[in-house]
């Protein structure tokens, strides 16, 4: 057993009160005991280790949806240690590993590996999404119930969208029995074939491939109308879009049970960023224009968008350094996702309060799980920054095994200085 | 003409300072720099045509041709300008290389530029492949065609055709025809073209259209007539049925109808126009072969001649700038 904690001269900031403000967190047996809000104590009583956080930012541990690691299959990627390594050293304390590994988590018996594995590790909590179909294929359905019972925080087929609709309302119908969470990314396959880029002036003089934006929201409005008719619960996986953004709204307004995502890099880069054939700029979906990046950072600030992820996806050298259509999709981020998320914060886009919650007990209670928020006897999940500390990203020294960061030699604004997991600290600065 | 042999010193007296190691896009050139590219080609025309058409400019430098698409003329005019110039040229071509083997674009460039070539010549079907290459390669990389992006040789050479024909490039008025969108030979002439101060239009059917052309400061055209009305030069691209990845055009037949270039739609253009084609021709496509073989209009086949003293030019030119680094 650990010696109690306490934690103070913070600025708290807690999406669940939402308070911003000073105060103090007493932790013990691994929960949250006693939060004050407002001027530490001068003395703490007892046999407990004293933490002074000079007014740097205490808040819930990060709660990321999408991340992929190599395992198990592309061990050479990341591993699941690996993943969690970087992710303690960025302030997450629960992951959501995605079911494209090799073989898919389509089956129990993957998620019980990937959970008991994560146990062995120790480092964070991860959770595991199953598939929705069988393989990633799009045809039959996965062991939804079985998945769920083993584990499984929600169903997804990642990249790939459900092309065939009669699937997609069975995929929504059935999990909706179970109330699970379907996580489904919105682009029409036909329009998006080939492209590597958003369609548009910038790919059309770089000779790019190009996808239009609308292939989003085609998509999108076919799942929203499934989501409607089936009363299911769905979360639109990476939302990048105006046009797209149009469509949430409306079936937001109407009801519709329905929550979306958007990653970081949306938030932080657009098109012309890929510049000279970049190939850590190339993802699912492509990097829009400024007016999309514009979009959703409004739609996030006004809650129209619900979470933020990393899109953690780590891509070796050999896959990242080839002619752009060529190479591999993704970019990591666990790391870089507190301090880039910041910068909306520092750019007076949003309040603090409001981009913290969105990537801990917005999706935190999406999958109904107890941490993200500073309330007592809630798990001593804790992430500790210094928000303005300038930061120079260096990939070569993040602690994923693969260096693919869009975010290599930006300057950015926000250090974590200590991470907490169920009160234990995993990584001190 | 020159009606002294040329020889090495009136091409040394031409040569000029550029700034850059590399030949990527049409953009690397300010219009200084092309016109200075553009006097140091008409030298050499001159040069090919005269019965000793070597120099020792490139002498003991190696030229490496590294094709990983398909290419007759324009490996081969790439081959003739270094052996013209005294350098020994390697050619490569995908078939014959390890590239059909798996093995990366980067493993190919560091393996060859181990064996210290002084400049490589690439093409390749993915848009940046040369920009990629040159990250790797310690020698001069020239891009002869990469994706569907840039194939600034030929657009150097199209301006010394227009040159040669009109006197002048800045003025004209050329209209870019047909398959824009999966052209690299047109968006290093739009490049090209506006740097030497012509005015470009584009014309071609809306699916052969990239999208946001109308900003790259060309007038967009649908209709041919329309498009080539008063043009002084009537640039066909060659309808790249390969590239078709879906229908974008119903069929040849319609496409020749609407698009292809015959002498009544001509008629359209300025008193004069010249037409130019960059090869290979689907003849009956997009052109007709009475127009395409009427030497009076076309400059098809000056083009082809003017591409191997274009290609010298830039041999020269980086060679002078490998000489002094």
């Amino acid at each position: 057993m650990t010696r109690p904690l306490a934690l103070i001269n913070a600025r708290l900031v807690d999406p669940a009160s939402g308070y911003d403000g000073p105060g103090a967190v007493r932790i013990a047996g691994g929960q949250i005991g006693d939060v004050i809000q407002g001027a530490s104590p001068e003395e703490v009583s007892g046999d407990i280790e004293l933490i002074d956080c000079l007014g740097a930012m205490l808040a819930p541990g990060l709660v990321d949806l999408r991340v992929k690691t190599g395992e198990p299959g592309a061990e050479t990627k990341e591993t699941l240690e690996s993943a969690a390594r970087a992710a303690a050293a960025g302030g997450v304390t629960s992951i959501v590993v995605q079911p494209d590994t090799d073989p898919v988590v389509d089956e129990a018996s993957v998620v019980d590996f990937i959970l008991r594995r994560a146990r062995d590790i120790g480092l964070i909590r991860v959770h595991a999404a199953g598939a929705a179909t069988q393989g990633l294929q799009g045809q039959r359905m996965a062991e939804i119930g079985l998945m769920r019972e083993a584990g499984a925080v929600y169903v997804t087929d990642v990249d790939r969208p459900i092309v065939d609709s009669l699937v997609m309302r069975r995929v929504l119908t059935y999990a909706g029995g179970f109330g699970a969470l379907v996580a489904h990314r919105p682009a029409d396959p036909y329009l998006s074939a080939g492209a590597a880029a958003t369609e548009g002036e910038f790919a059309g003089r770089m000779g790019l491939r190009g996808v239009t934006a609308m292939a989003e929201r085609i998509m999108l409005e076919r799942d929203l109308a499934l989501a409607e008719l089936t009363g299911a619960r769905l979360l639109v996986d990476q939302i990048s879009s105006a046009q797209a953004l149009d469509s949430l709204a409306r079936a937001k307004a109407r009801g519709v049970k329905v929550w979306a995502s958007v990653s970081i890099n949306h938030l932080s880069f657009n098109e012309i960023d890929i510049g000279d054939y970049r190939t850590f700029y190339k993802l699912t979906p492509p990097l829009r224009c400024e007016d999309d990046r514009q979009a959703v950072i409004e739609a996030l600030a006004s809650g129209l968008i619900d979470v933020v992820v990393s899109a953690h996806a780590p891509a070796p050298a050999e896959d990242k350094r080839r002619p752009f259509d060529e190479a591999a999709p993704g970019a990591i981020g666990l790391e870089t996702l507190l301090p880039a998320l910041l910068s909306l914060y520092h750019d007076e886009r949003a309040s603090l309060v409001d981009l913290i919650a969105a990537v801990t007990l917005k999706p935190a209670q999406l999958l109904g799980l107890d941490v993200g928020r500073l309330t007592k006897g809630a798990p001593a999940d804790l992430v500790l920054c210094d928000i303005d500390a300038p930061i120079v990203v260096d990939a070569n020294r993040l602690m994923s095994r693969s260096k693919n960061s869009p975010f290599d030699g930006r300057r950015l604004q926000g250090k974590a200085l200590m991470t907490l997991v169920g009160g234990r600290i995993v990584h001190r600065a | 003409m020159t009606a002294q042999p040329l020889g090495l010193d009136d091409v040394r007296s031409r040569t000029f300072p550029f700034p850059r190691r590399h030949f990527i896009s049409a953009i690397d050139l300010n219009r200084v720099q092309a016109y200075e590219l553009l006097d140091l080609a008409d030298s050499f025309v001159a040069l090919n045509r005269q019965k000793a058409k070597k120099l020792d400019l490139l002498k003991g430098r190696t030229l490496m041709n590294l094709f990983f698409e398909n290419s007759t003329r324009t490996q081969s005019s790439f081959e003739l300008a270094g052996k013209r110039l005294g350098a020994d040229v390697v050619n490569m071509s995908a078939s014959s290389s390890s590239m059909s083997k798996g093995e990366t674009l980067i493993d190919t460039a560091v393996t060859l530029n181990a064996m210290k070539p002084d400049m490589v010549v690439v093409r390749h079907p993915s848009s940046g492949a040369a920009a990629l290459l040159a990250q790797k390669v310690d020698g001069s990389v020239i891009n002869a065609g990469d994706g569907q992006h840039e194939h600034p040789t030929q657009a150097l050479l199209d301006a010394l055709s227009m040159r040669r024909a009109f006197g002048h490039v800045d003025g004209l008025t050329v209209a870019i025809c047909g398959d824009v969108l999966h052209s690299r030979v047109a968006r290093s002439n739009v490049l090209m073209l506006q740097c030497l101060g012509a005015r470009v239009r584009l014309v071609g059917p809306p699916t052969l259209m990239p999208t946001g052309a109308e900003r790259w400061g060309a007038d967009v055209f649908h209709d041919l007539c329309e498009g080539i009305a008063g043009a002084d030069v009537v640039m066909m691209l060659r309808l790249q049925l390969e590239r078709m990845t879906g229908a974008l055009v119903p069929s040849t037949r319609e496409y020749f109808r609407f698009y292809g270039l015959d002498r009544a739609k001509l008629a359209h253009a300025a008193p004069g126009a010249k037409v130019m084609h960059p090869g290979p021709m689907n003849r009956g496509v997009e052109i007709d072969s009475d127009v395409a073989d009427d030497l009076a209009i076309s400059l098809i086949q000056d083009q082809v001649e003017m591409g191997v003293a274009a290609r010298m030019a830039v041999l020269t030119t980086l060679a002078a700038r490998l000489d002094n680094a």
